[in-house]
């Protein structure tokens, strides 16, 4: 088993495997809740898991992109989108 | 990569890598272009930890395999969200803004799911069909601990099998078509003995485990606050109208549901070419001829996106087009093209055969529409309910066009690729029109979303030049 890679959602510590998505990671740390709907506050998720639904959305290192087509890295800080 | 090449192939998917590995060994100077990390497209994909690695497909181990072995110039990890005429993509990838030419264009972008909104479809724990094949292939994630597959098609006994061979419950599999509907297309099916066989062999594990299978049903609802705690399912008819009753619970954490692929055309409606709305290829699908040719010259298009056929007859059609391509662009003699692309003909309509009977099989019927409730989000982006779109519809919304202005249905930004499909089949329900009256979105750049600060660079404000104000 290779190393785990940690990263941070909302301050609080995920380990993800080596090559796996952010959104992966974040899915099997048990956090599905990945931000809110601008216009309706309701909880988004991701759904379509290939960067084309634009649910998964979030904050990294300040830039908003889909967690679903980012490859967890090392000490990234990750927000709700 | 930035640069002039013969050919670019855009996506790198079962069509657009075995086009790509074809065009280099016809000697053309070649640039394949992908989102993704690596080639293999959404059914091959390229799994991310090494835990998953075990569940790759073979044959898109071997694609990549032959394509890094090629002289193919390869830009993986970038967006393309321009393409100009003649053909100039614009790109953004990890190193900013990139460039490409080419003289030919092979478009292999593609297909997307079918998504019908069912109430409650929004909690997060509901994934696609399609977005559960990743989280189980490529990432080695279960959407769930117990899992309701729902939906339509081959992908159900897919996503149920690999649900169970990761160590998840299938709380039950609820496919809208019946055991008739399956058997009816089993000429098709039987083109292909080694698909169909893998297909049995998925429905040999769903049965052994006891999986529930509710054929002729549909998920009515979905349950829960913040996730999903369980989901209602009933009986639909011929036509997958709900029927009063025999509305049953299941108790699950997550639901994938899924009705079915559609070609992903917004490349080709950007340039312009000619297209038609065929069902028994998807829907909204782009003009190709034979050659794979479409109505704008030195475009091509293969794989799904050129209509639903299915991953085995992905690669010939990509081949078939890049020969197409070599022979216009003066570098194959039109006689070593008919040679070469006539037992790729031959292996295509066989895989063909297979694919259109599996997109046959998920067409979807008009019952469908009756599972989105007035106060169903349509529009996820915009959180559009249906009951907004019913009257814009009632005041003359015709076409998609219509209802994206009177309502922000589609205008968000995933573009409407979510929601379009569902908001024609209410368009097509209320109204009576033909899809082909209904239309598709005007495709706009960008093509996916993308940041602008890449765009901007390292852009000064206050070196603009502003000329003095003029004295009053």
């Amino acid at each position: 088993m290779s190393a785990l890679i940690r990263f941070r959602f909302n301050g609080a510590e995920i380990a993800a495997q080596p090559g796996q998505t952010v959104a992966a990671a974040l899915l099997a740390a048990g956090v599905r809740t990945l931000g809110r709907n601008p216009v309706d506050g309701r909880p988004t998720g991701m759904f379509c898991a290939m960067g084309i639904c634009q649910e998964c959305v979030v904050v990294i290192d300040g830039r908003r992109v889909e967690a679903c087509r980012v490859v967890a890295r090392a000490g990234i800080d990750v927000r709700a989108g | 990569m930035t640069g002039t090449y013969d050919v670019i192939v855009l996506g790198a998917g079962p069509a657009g890598a075995s086009a790509a590995i074809e065009a280099d060994r016809l000697g053309l100077r070649v640039l394949v272009v992908d989102e993704q990390e690596d080639a293999g497209g959404q059914f091959w994909r390229m799994p991310g930890p090494k835990a998953a690695r075990a569940h790759a497909e073979p044959d898109g181990n071997d694609l990549r395999a032959r394509l890094r072995a090629s002289g193919v110039t390869s830009s993986f990890g970038r967006r393309a969200w321009f393409i100009e005429p003649g053909f100039r993509i614009s790109m953004i990838g990890p190193d900013g803004i990139e460039e490409g030419t080419a003289s030919a264009l092979i478009l292999a972008t593609g297909a997307q799911e079918r998504h019908i909104p069912v109430p409650g479809w929004t909690l997060p724990g509901v994934f696609g069909l399609a977005a559960a094949t990743v989280l189980l292939k490529a990432q080695g994630v279960l959407p769930g601990r117990r899992v309701t597959v729902a939906g339509v098609g081959p992908l159900l006994f897919l996503v149920a099998t690999a649900v169970l061979k990761a160590g998840g419950e299938v709380a039950a599999i609820v496919d809208v078509n019946s055991r008739r509907d399956w058997l009816g297309h089993s000429r098709g099916l039987l083109s292909r003995p080694d698909l169909a066989l893998r297909g049995a062999s998925w429905l040999a594990q769903v049965r052994a485990r006891r999986v529930p299978v509710l054929t002729r049903h549909a998920v009515r609802r979905i349950l829960g606050t913040n996730t999903v705690e369980a989901v209602e399912a009933g009986p639909v008819d011929a036509a997958w109208t709900p029927i009063r009753g025999g509305a049953r619970r299941i108790e699950c954490d997550a639901l994938c549901i899924g009705f079915g692929l559609i070609p992903l055309t917004d490349a080709s409606r950007l340039l312009g070419a000619s297209h038609r709305f065929d069902p028994t290829l998807g829907g909204w699908v782009v003009d190709v001829d034979r050659d794979q040719k479409t109505s704008v010259q030195r475009l091509y298009a293969c794989g799904d996106g050129a209509g639903i056929l299915g991953a085995a007859a992905a690669p010939l059609r990509g081949r078939i087009a890049v020969l197409a391509a070599a022979r216009d662009l003066g570098r194959l003699p039109t006689s070593s093209f008919e040679v070469q692309a006539r037992p790729l003909r031959a292996a295509l309509s066989r895989s063909a055969h297979f694919g259109a009977a599996m997109t046959a099989l998920s067409a979807p019927r008009p019952g469908l529409t009756n599972l989105i409730s007035p106060e169903t989000t349509v529009c996820r982006c915009e959180s559009v309910r249906r009951a907004e779109l019913d009257a814009a519809i009632a005041e003359g919304a015709v076409t998609i066009n219509d209802l994206k202005s009177a309502t922000r249905c589609g205008m968000g930004p995933c573009g409407g690729k979510i929601c379009e499909e569902a908001a024609a089949m209410l368009i097509a329900e209320r109204t009576g029109s033909a899809r082909e009256h209904i239309g598709t979105a005007t495709a706009r750049p960008p093509l996916r979303p993308i940041a602008l600060d890449p765009l901007l660079g390292e852009f000064n404000y206050d070196a603009l030049p502003i000329p003095d104000l003029a004295p009053l």
